[in-house]
């Protein structure tokens, strides 16, 4: 109850301080996602909405993970992959229906289910895998990693090594996993029917809000006292352990939370696009999430979303027009946004008016630093080499 | 940040806002095309039809020369009038080497440009992501490389060889080589297992011994200890299933060995004459591969395709059997079109049965029951120009069996 | 026991190319803390660069391309340092991301000048066939990139340990600020060991033809190892990624032996993962009194 009032005080406080505008745009936001675009979207392009709206769930991790906790985590691309696994492979055995094998099973010479896979005929812990196995990995892969202070590019290297190892063995298995191929050819997801373009629709209004109540929370998460402590870690890890705290706790709550949402987007991509496989696990792919985030913005997770929505927007869109022209696109945009706009899309705003304001005042009084600048960032970092 | 940003804040949220909006409208201009699914747009005096391969990515190497094969088969249609009167249209779609991304471009094909039918594909994978959007939608897919078999969609066409058309061959061929130690190396995946299952099933059958099996992950480019393996097994021949760039560094180092071909034949069923180029015939000169098709394979009709392929583009490529059989899907196609009059995909089907083309390979006939087409197998030794010399072919076309029905031994598979 | 020996030199050989292709990252990784996920195409640019000159070297253009890929392969570098990497320094995982667009570029690059198809690159003769000593097996161009790996090391090691630049290097490596403090021009160290750390990439990819494809990919087959045996070895520890590369290699070969390549790959994955557990900062810490 005290909890509530409290928030309820809070609310009162910054609506007063004109701090309106963020529910207003976000609701502006919810508008637009949940009745302008299926209104006017034809069921094609809803569904690729929804595939990129997944994505946008899996770059909210990242930019809480990286974003404010500074951990450059370049596989994603596992927890996504459990996370997806786990829903296909229920799928799959629904599909199958009781007794009988996955399609894939057949070809690939397997006669009797897995161990493995019999739990996940119960929705309910298909559901609960999709949750538990990516936030597992990723506790107990923290807790070692960040409990011996390995961080910074050793950190981003070793995740990088651990998305390559996981593909390599996923794509060893094929009896149990599909090899290659992955898992593909589902027709129905609790008992929406995926041929069916209004069912479609449902599916793709729940991953709006699935995104919608996970960016509330995480927004909430970094406001609250951890989130700070996250972002302290991120920009002097040693002085919050001075502190008292232990910054690789702080840290592996950051970095489970990030993957447990890449494993809730990689259950919905699914059934939305249909498929899992390696090939969306891998460096690549994990590289390309976080690019993603890049563009849109490390800093907030507004500028996640917008990024991973917008690339793959930009993506579907070029590779149907220019194909070739893509990589070109990527790598200059890469290189553009980290030499240029380190704060991504989001951050361009801000960086023209800082450079206005210069312009205005070439001398004197400088703007208030952003919290978020090299400088601290770079204290933090430079920890990676000693 | 909360006092200091707010102007910072709203901007961005503002900015946020904006590209959203922008994205949904911009999504939205297709709108008119907001049909659920399929209908080829047969109104107008052109017919569109979908190319799909990966132009990037890892596959661009093999998928760019089919994807050529088949535009040169439209354009050469179009010359002539066409198909039912209609100038074909290509839309060329990147599958971008990534099989969702092969599953989105068919949808998109289907649904957006309205195509009558989808020339595409390379890998099973991306076969396998494609498949369900077309049964999906009733809509037809000509895929046109050799595979595993095993599989009979009835809205895809098969124009590569399934496994009775190539693999089975080969292994005729070995045998009647008396080779009787075979060692199996493939890449790791759907294609090289399902061979592999099947080429041991055949052993057991004539009297030959499988002395070794080793997968690679894809890409995979240290063959040492794979070759160690091979040599100390002491095999009469290898059984090659490797795809793409692993050939070229698996020969490589092959050649380190000292092992001749003559000794120790390796036999590939993924290296046609464009990966010869890239592998260099300095190291597989005097291998044998099994195809359906080859460059120099005789007759008019070939002597006639490679020329307009040099003359479109550029006299130094080759063709090669994936091409072939990319070329033929096309002719194919505006056969069984104009034999059920319809372009609609349940008619074509239904007319195509016995439907027949004269190709490069010779003549090449649909079979109506499973969509494959009859085809000739053909083992050729690779020379030291790059070029490809048929050795042993199995004397007519074979009639497709991809369940391998009619072979007793290939029962529980 | 005829096994254990014949993969003895398997494993040796899968170390010096891993050695070669990570030597040049020890350098810019460890002393600059620039992770340059384009170092996998300065590698493919040595490939290339052999390949151009077969047109006039003919068979021996291996040989011939060393020195000219170490230099082209090089200038690429000292390019990349001066453009782009300058404004990075003190931000190595904005490097990291940077660099994979520069990889990207280059990749397209180089499937808009020779084509996406992979190109032959002809080895000498000499280096075509093998010899087996006691029915031990020992290809010809593996003994040459052992060779070229331990002459590599040999001469870095003198490089750094007996020429004043060398020295300088050392000292910027060590501690920057004292260095420059020193009065030794800190940003030109920074450039030659750019140049030198990208010319030993171009060195690597020139001899990676005589073992592999020479296509617009080949640098996303080896960059993972690359980094995996310079984070193992320790940052900018010569001996450590002599070691690190060796026994990787060895690792490699024997698991490899006895299981598949698949499982190898992993098992290599899984044991660096470990092995960071109980030394996060690899085989060899660079000792220094900063605080982080």
């Amino acid at each position: 109850m005290s909890a509530a009032a409290a928030a309820a005080a809070a609310v009162r406080r910054r609506f007063a301080a004109g701090a309106w505008r963020g529910p207003v745009a976000f609701a502006a936001i919810a508008v637009l996602a949940l009745a302008v675009a299926p209104a006017t979207l034809s069921p094609f392009r809803l569904e690729l909405l929804a595939k990129y709206l997944c994505f946008a769930i899996a770059a909210l991790g990242i930019g809480l993970a990286w974003g404010k906790g500074g951990m450059l985590t370049l596989g994603q691309g596992v927890f996504f992959g459990l996370g997806g696994y786990a829903m296909a492979m229920h799928l799959k055995l629904a599909e199958a229906g009781p007794g009988e094998l996955p399609d894939f099973m057949v070809w690939s010479g397997v006669e009797q289910l897995p161990m493995l896979w019999e739990p996940f005929r119960q929705p309910w812990f298909a559901i609960l895998m999709v949750v538990l196995l990516p936030g597992t990995v990723a506790a107990l892969l923290g807790l070692l990693v960040f409990g011996r202070r390995v961080r910074g590019a050793y950190f981003a290297i070793l995740t990088q090594a651990l998305a390559a190892a996981f593909v390599i063995w996923l794509v060893g298995q094929q009896g149990l996993t599909g090899g290659t191929n992955g898992l593909t050819n589902f027709s129905s997801f609790f008992g929406l029917d995926l041929a069916d373009p209004a069912d479609q629709r449902v599916l793709y209004f729940a991953v709006a809000v699935v995104l919608g109540l996970l960016y509330l929370a995480f927004r909430h998460l970094v406001a609250s006292r951890y989130g700070r402590l996250l972002v302290a870690v991120r920009d002097g890890e040693d002085r919050v352990r001075f502190l008292g705290y232990d910054p690789a706790v702080v840290k592996t709550v950051a970095f489970t939370l990030s993957a447990i949402s890449a494993g809730i987007a990689g259950a919905l991509f699914v059934p939305v696009v249909g498929i899992v496989s390696p090939a969306l696990l891998g460096v690549v792919p994990s590289l390309e999430l976080v690019f993603a985030v890049a563009v849109g913005g490390r800093y907030t997770l507004a500028g996640a979303v917008l990024g991973a929505v917008l690339l793959n927007y930009a993506k579907t869109t070029f590779s149907e027009h220019y194909a070739d022209g893509w990589l070109y696109l990527q790598g200059a945009l890469f290189v553009i946004v980290m030499a240029y706009a380190p704060k991504g899309a989001v951050g361009v705003a801000g960086q023209l008016r800082d450079l206005a304001a210069k312009r205005r005042r070439p001398r004197g009084a400088r703007p208030v630093p952003h919290p978020a600048e090299h400088p601290a960032e770079r204290s933090a970092e430079e920890g990676a080499a000693a | 940040m909360r006092i200091t940003s707010f102007g910072r804040r709203s901007a961005r949220l503002a900015a946020l806002s904006l590209a959203v909006a922008l994205a949904t409208t911009a999504c939205a201009s297709d709108k008119s095309t907001s049909k659920a699914s399929g209908g080829a747009d047969t109104g107008g005096s052109t017919i569109k039809v979908g190319v799909l391969h990966s132009l990037s990515g890892t596959m661009a190497i093999s998928e760019v020369t089919v994807k050529n094969s088949v535009l040169l088969a439209i354009d050469e249609i179009n010359a002539k009038g066409g198909v039912m009167g209609k100038k074909v249209e290509p839309v060329v779609e990147d599958g971008a080497s990534d099989w969702p991304t092969f599953a989105e471009k068919a949808q998109k094909l289907i649904s957006s440009d309205k195509v009558a039918v989808t020339f595409g594909g390379w890998t099973s994978a991306s076969r396998k992501a494609m498949l369900p959007v077309y049964e999906k939608n009733k809509q037809l897919l000509f895929y046109p490389v050799q595979y595993e078999g095993l599989e009979s969609s009835p809205y895809i066409f098969y124009t590569g060889a399934t496994t009775n058309q190539q693999i089975v061959p080969a292994l005729d061929y070995l045998k009647s080589q008396g080779k009787k130690k075979i060692f199996l190396v493939g890449s790791d995946y759907v294609f090289p297992r399902t061979a592999n299952k099947i080429i041991k099933k055949y052993a057991d059958a004539n009297g030959m011994q499988i002395v070794g099996e080793e997968y690679t992950p894809l890409g995979h480019t240290e063959y040492s200890t794979l070759i160690n393996k091979v040599v100390d097994a002491k095999p009469d021949a290898v059984f090659n299933t490797l795809n793409g760039d692993s050939n070229v560094a698996f020969f490589k180092q092959l050649r380190g060995t000292g092992v001749k071909a003559a000794d120790m034949p390796v036999l590939s069923v993924s290296v046609a004459e464009e990966e010869v180029r890239g592998i260099g015939p300095d190291y597989l000169a005097g291998q044998p591969v099994a195809w359906n098709y080859y460059q120099t394979t005789e007759g008019a009709r070939n002597t006639e395709f490679v020329a307009a392929y040099k003359a479109k583009y550029g006299a130094d490529k080759v063709t090669s059997d994936p091409m072939e059989a990319g070329y033929n899907s096309v002719y194919l196609w505006k056969a069984a079109v104009e034999k059920a009059g319809s372009f609609d995909p349940e008619a074509v089907k239904k007319a195509c049965d016995g439907v027949s083309i004269d190709a490069p390979e010779g003549k090449v006939t649909i079979d109506g029951a499973t969509q494959h087409v009859y085809k000739t197998a053909r083992i050729g030794v690779v020379q030291s120009d790059g070029q490809i010399k048929e050795v042993w072919n199995s004397g007519g076309p074979i009639k497709p069996d991809p369940y391998l029905k009619e072979y007793p031994w290939a029962a529980g598979l | 026991m005829n096994a254990f020996l014949n993969q003895l030199p398997v494993g040796l050989s899968i170390g010096a190319v891993l050695l070669l292709i990570a030597l040049g990252l020890t350098f810019t990784f460890g002393q600059m803390g620039v992770v340059n996920m384009a170092h996998g195409e300065f590698i493919m640019a040595g490939a290339y660069t052999a390949y151009m000159l077969q047109d006039w070297a003919g068979r021996q253009a291996v040989l011939v391309a060393l020195p000219v890929a170490f230099a082209v392969a090089g200038l690429m570098g000292l390019a990349l340092e001066r453009t782009l990497i300058r404004r990075f320094y003190g931000r190595p995982l904005d490097t990291l991301l940077l660099t994979w667009g520069v990889s990207l570029l280059l990749q397209q690059a180089a499937r808009d000048l020779f084509g996406a198809p992979n190109v032959q690159v002809k080895a000498p003769e000499w280096l075509v066939g093998g010899a087996a000593v006691h029915g031990i097996r020992m290809p010809y161009a593996r003994i040459f990139i052992l060779v070229l790996a331990l002459v590599c090391v040999a001469a870095i090691w003198f490089y750094l340990a007996r020429t004043r630049q060398g020295r300088r290097m050392q000292a910027v490596m060590q501690n920057r600020e004292l260095a420059a403090c020193s009065g030794i021009a800190t940003s030109r160290v920074d450039q030659r060991t750019f140049f030198i750390g990208s010319g030993l990439a171009g060195v690597a990819g020139v001899a990676l033809t005589l073992i592999g494809p020479v296509g617009p990919a080949l640098g996303t087959y080896y960059i993972v190892d690359a980094f995996l045996v310079v984070v193992a070895g320790g940052l900018g520890q010569l001996r450590g990624a002599v070691i690190a590369a060796f026994v990787l290699g060895l690792l490699n070969s024997y698991v490899e032996y006895w299981s598949d390549a698949s499982l190898a790959k992993v098992v290599v994955f899984a044991v660096i993962i470990g092995f960071l557990q109980l030394r996060p900062q690899g085989l060899f810490v660079l000792r220094s009194r900063k605080l982080t």
